[in-house]
């Protein structure tokens, strides 16, 4: 045995750099929050008045839902492999599960547990912490629920059944009214307000932006904690050899069907948090706001970002979603008062993303930040595939 | 010498079309089986559905004492029956000691991981020496010692070993089968699935000889080597 040979036979240290990660997102994350909370309203008025055209508090804290849901479908598509269209339906679900158990929507019963809300207001008002669970419960079981038959699909018809998926639950509960008798979402009308979410000693009202975005943060946190350390493990290293070469895994004794069902329940999971989370941001669930381009969004925001990479993928994020809400009208607005025209720059966003994805494709294909495995696939793609092609 | 694999009648189907119609064979333990046979016979067929990739149409796969047969691929490997696939199907983005991980991924017994992993490693020198690097940037050869290897990291009673030669320069050839022998002498039954008839039968205790997916000629290789059909049809004599 040669000297360097022994060198890299040393079992691997075991590196906790997920932690270390979380820790400097969460640093990240505070500085923002005491600059909103203590700085900005000391700024001189010309500066807070650009910070409020261009990065308001309330910009900041939905970016942050999008990081969580793109972190969430990140496990689906960016780890395991398995293309989803329709991620908007676990959105809808978890915004709906905080519609359900954080209002008065069920006005016919009264059970207040752990709640912001008056002890006298009808309907299910559970705490939001719970509500996160059991959204983030019924998300991954219903993940299961469309995974599971469609486990034997190639990728292609994969896509298109979590593309009717994401339309289909959006649906009903647009429709959600009178299913068999049962309202379950107010159709169109959608329900609000949803309680304020409490913190020991401390009621969140709907304008506490930056409270707000601490418990946000939080919550992006403990998916940055859980895709990193994951991925790391035993679960992780399975997503990616299925990723790889599904076949080549299951010979390896991989077991195809539980390791796939486990991607979408815990992509799924999340998408719920994001879901809860989000309806507390807009303090309440509306159907209409459930449509196909958020499903869209999401996986741009995954691809262009970098799939697999965390901090790619929350980079590609917060940048979409910041350009979506923000960036493009106040620069819409800023050229149209420049030069006196009356263009109307956010009905080109999509326009913009596509032209940005097919950019991307023909130059960057494997998003900002690339997952180093990733990069090679692509790039080596050639070769490895001279090298590993069977014949028959 | 006890059966270790028994397959009685197997009759496997893509579709409508049987590729397989009645296949019947043993592997005793410690035996090196080929599986001989031209191009599209239907080897590999009878090869993935041993390993529960496809479904038998009908008849039975025995192993070690229990039906396998229609038994999904992560229990076969479970109970100690690993393959080496055609075409190697390594992980190209993974190093030698990922891939040599994934092999061993339903395996808890960290010790006896440790020492298959120093086992292969002395069998392959030269994966001890790629072992940081990407399986997709190394030589053909290496591959197929990774594929090998892999398999091996599984603890297998029965090694299924698909075409291992496929592609391979005749020095590499000749040094894959020299390992199987090796392998073999480290107690692992071997079932071997070749086009390389001439290197299959050199190697193996016995052979079956698949044709349109029936087996036409059955026994001790070094007879069926100097078979005048065989010879004429497999190895260019």
């Amino acid at each position: 045995m040669t000297k360097r040979a022994k060198k890299t036979l040393k079992p691997m240290k075991h590196s906790a750099s997920h932690r270390i990660w979380t820790i400097r997102f969460l640093i990240a994350a505070a500085v923002v929050w005491v600059f909103y909370t203590y700085v900005m309203y000391r700024l001189p008025e010309g500066l807070q008045t650009i910070f409020q055209n261009w990065l308001p508090p309330t910009t900041v804290n939905e970016a942050m839902v999008w990081v969580i849901c793109a972190l969430g479908l990140n496990i689906v598509v960016g780890y395991a492999g398995l293309l989803d269209l329709g991620f908007v339906a676990f959105w809808a679900i978890g915004g709906y599960s905080a519609g359900w158990f954080m209002s008065a929507f069920f006005g016919q019963v009264n059970i207040h547990i752990l709640t912001t809300a008056p002890r006298d207001l009808p309907g299910i008002h559970l705490s939001f912490w719970g509500v996160l669970l059991i959204g983030g419960l019924i998300c991954a079981f219903f993940g299961i629920i469309i995974g599971a038959p469609t486990l034997r699909l190639k990728s292609d018809y994969l896509a298109l059944v979590t593309l009717g998926f994401g339309e289909i639950i959006p649906q009903v509960f647009t429709n959600g009214q009178n299913i068999a008798g049962f309202n379950i979402s107010n159709g169109t009308k959608g329900i609000s307000p949803v309680d304020n979410i409490g913190v020991p000693g401390k009621v969140l009202g709907p304008f506490d932006f930056s409270w707000k975005f601490f418990i946000f943060a939080l919550l992006t946190a403990v998916m940055v904690f859980v895709s990193l350390r994951i991925r790391k493990g035993r679960l992780g290293r399975a997503w990616l050899a299925i990723r790889e070469d599904e076949l080549a895994a299951s010979m390896m004794g991989l077991p195809l069907k539980s390791t796939k069902l486990a991607a979408y329940a815990v992509g799924a999971f999340s998408g719920g948090v994001g879901g809860v989370a989000f309806a507390t941001h807009v303090n309440g669930v509306f159907a209409d706001r459930f449509n196909f381009s958020i499903s869209i969004i999401l996986l741009a925001m995954v691809v262009l970002g970098g799939m697999g990479n965390v901090w790619g993928v929350m980079i590609g994020a917060l940048l979409i979603a910041w350009i979506n809400s923000t960036g493009l009208p106040a620069f819409g607005d800023l050229v149209n008062n420049t030069f006196h025209t009356e263009i109307n720059f956010p009905s080109y966003n999509f326009l913009l993303f596509g032209g940005v994805l097919v950019l991307m494709m023909l130059y960057k294909r494997e998003g900002m930040i690339p997952e180093s495995r990733l990069k090679a696939i692509l790039h080596e793609a050639d070769d490895t595939t001279s090298n590993i092609a069977g014949g028959h | 010498m006890s059966l270790l694999l028994e397959i009685k009648d197997l009759h496997v189907a893509y579709g409508s079309i049987l590729a397989v119609k009645g296949v019947s064979l043993t592997v005793n333990e410690g035996e090196i089986v080929t599986l001989i046979g031209s191009n599209g016979a239907g080897k590999s067929t009878v090869l993935r559905t041993i390993s529960g990739l496809l479904k038998p149409k009908s008849g039975t796969i025995t192993f070690a004492g229990e039906h396998i047969e229609g038994k999904e691929g992560h229990e076969i490997v479970a109970k100690g029956l690993c393959q080496s696939p055609e075409g190697r199907r390594i992980f190209p983005d993974m190093s030698v000691r990922e891939n040599l991980d994934l092999g061993a991924f339903l395996r808890t017994d960290k010790a006896g991981i440790e020492a298959d992993r120093e086992r292969v490693l002395e069998l392959f020198p030269r994966l001890r020496q790629r072992y940081e690097q990407k399986g997709g940037t190394m030589s053909g050869g290496e591959q197929q010692m990774l594929a090998v290897a892999r398999a091996m990291m599984g603890a297998p009673k029965l090694l299924l070993l698909d075409e291992p030669s496929m592609g391979l320069a005749p020095v590499l050839v000749d040094m894959i089968f020299e390992t199987i022998v090796k392998i073999r002498e480290q107690g692992i039954t071997i079932l071997l699935i070749e086009q390389n008839a001439a290197a299959a039968l050199d190697v193996a205790d016995r052979a079956y000889v698949l044709e349109s997916g029936l087996i036409k000629m059955s026994g001790n290789a070094s007879e069926l080597a100097k078979d005048e059909a065989v010879t004429k049809a497999y190895l260019g004599g």
